[in-house]
């Protein structure tokens, strides 16, 4: 019963999806596929209260525990309250409540978590350069090929570079963007991208099948 | 509903498509997307080679695959693992359960999580959406239990961390920092903090396995991971680790669609090449 619930249940929500992508709006198939579309929004919404109870619990664990770290633990525990106990209640009692602009959630996350977010994007640049560090250190034929390519790339990607590209020979810029980005570049990456589609496509048709039921931890 | 469509309409639609009469097959029909005709088509093709590379699989065909390195080393990364005392990091991906890179995500993590309660080695799953959770909760379980170790599964395996993509990295990244996991194993779709981890990964000294079908993440993995598993290969992986005929079948019947995908594309810049393709090319365009 555990077993083969799950599986009718997969077999045709896919198959409506499938049927609907092949009907017209308004027709039988696409109307029920909206509807799935629905429940699974509704089951995500519910779901999200595993979530609050998931990180409570493992948080405050750490810090009953003392484990390493418990400090940021109480900063998660104490972050999760503030900005979640406001943010659920009723605007009526306070401006200050619920999610709307103005209130304490809207400061949170546009005064803390979006300049948060924004610093750790930054960081970005520098595990880059680390990592291309790495990887384009010249010990390998392929890895002074991937080197020089990689070069000439990202001076074309900023203007100074293109304008000394355009120095050295005037059909350079033209022949990184012709050759490589759009030849060389683009023919791996639909490459992939074709594998990838049929990949997962496979897989979905496995699953709708039910000959793969993996994804529920079996077989 | 279906097969009397494609009995009865299938034929006159393929017929007047090829006959390069694009106002022929405006769609009329009240139901059915007759606009999409060719997409039908390559799914039922599709179908069709999947199902008959399954079949031969069922009556016990030997079906080739090739090595997947990045697969092979899984065990070995927790076998390290277990060595050294520390746990195993395991991230299906960034996205939502209703994306397939996730789902192939999880698919992994149960062969995973089978050779971590083997091993008696510590898993740790951080998540970002709580249905991923809930999913990832039941597949480690299961795993736990069909190996006999169900009074070492520990709930918390798990864990909901961040909803937030960049609150998410940083929450990985202090657990990789602080926790030393021996094995980080990346399985799913990733965006800007697949470098993020894998380069904190790298410097926490851990083995690390990616693979995402993410074409634009896969040089940041390759240039930080020790393994990386690119496009395709995420999906073959559950099929790779079961070594069940089965799945393998689906994985021959993918390689014969590629096949003839590229036949298609060479017929196509042959056809180009001549400035005669375009009733060709409009066959694959879906609308």
């Amino acid at each position: 019963m555990k077993r083969t619930v799950p599986l009718i249940l997969a077999f045709v929500s896919g198959i409506v999806m499938v049927i609907a992508f092949f009907c017209r709006e308004g027709s039988f198939a696409e109307n029920l596929s909206q509807e799935f579309l629905i429940w699974s929004s509704i089951i995500g919404g519910f779901s999200l209260l595993l979530g609050a109870v998931s990180i409570v619990r493992v948080q405050w664990k750490h810090v009953s525990q003392r484990k390493s770290g418990w400090g940021f633990s109480i900063v998660t525990l104490i972050a999760v309250f503030v900005s979640g106990a406001p943010a659920v209640l009723p605007v009526s009692w306070s401006p200050l409540l619920g999610r709307g602009t103005g209130s304490i959630y809207d400061w949170i996350f546009v005064y803390i978590s979006t300049p948060m977010s924004g610093t750790m994007f930054g960081i970005l640049a520098f595990y880059i350069a680390s990592a291309a560090y790495r990887a384009f250190r010249a010990r390998t034929a392929e890895a002074t090929l991937l080197l020089v390519t990689a070069s000439l790339v990202m001076l074309w990607r900023i203007p100074m570079g293109e304008a000394f590209l355009g120095t050295i020979s005037s059909h350079l810029v033209d022949f990184i963007n012709t050759y490589i980005m759009l030849g060389i570049n683009l023919a791996v990456q639909r490459g992939i991208i074709i594998g990838a589609a049929l990949g997962a496509a496979s897989m979905s048709l496995r699953i709708l099948l039910g000959i793969e039921h993996t994804y529920m931890g079996r077989g | 509903m279906v097969m009397s469509f494609i009995l009865t309409q299938l034929p006159l639609l393929l017929v007047q498509i090829s006959s390069g009469t694009p106002g022929a097959v405006t769609p009329t029909d009240p139901l059915f997307r007759v606009d999409r005709i060719n997409a039908l088509v390559m799914v039922l093709l599709f179908s069709a080679a999947v199902l008959i590379y399954t079949r031969w699989a069922r009556r016990g065909k030997k079906l080739f695959v090739r090595k997947i390195a990045g697969l092979d080393a899984v065990e070995e990364a927790v076998g390290r693992a277990t060595e050294m005392g520390r746990p195993v990091l395991f991230i299906p991906g960034l996205q939502e359960l209703d994306d397939i890179e996730t789902i192939a995500g999880i698919s992994i993590l149960g062969r995973v999580a089978r050779i971590t309660a083997q091993y008696e080695t510590p898993l740790v799953v951080p998540v970002r959406y709580p249905l991923v959770l809930a999913a990832g909760q039941e597949v480690v379980e299961q795993a736990y239990r069909e190996v006999g170790r169900q009074d070492a599964y520990n709930k918390d395996t798990v864990q909901y961390v961040a909803g937030e993509q960049m609150a998410f990295a940083a929450t990985v990244n202090g657990m990789m920092m602080r926790d030393r996991p021996a094995a980080n194993i990346y399985m799913g779709a990733f965006f800007a903090e697949s470098l993020l981890l894998a380069e904190t990964g790298n410097a926490a000294g851990s083995i690390q396995i990616a693979g995402t079908a993410r074409p634009e993440q896969i040089p940041f993995f390759i240039a930080a991971c020790d393994y990386t598993l690119m496009g395709e290969e995420l999906y073959a992986a559950s099929a790779y680790l079961s070594h069940e005929p089965l799945l393998l079948g689906g994985l021959k019947g993918q390689d014969l669609m590629k096949v003839l995908i590229a036949l298609a594309v060479i017929i196509g810049v042959v056809l180009v090449a001549f400035n005669s393709g375009t009733t060709y090319l409009s066959w694959f365009q879906v609308r």
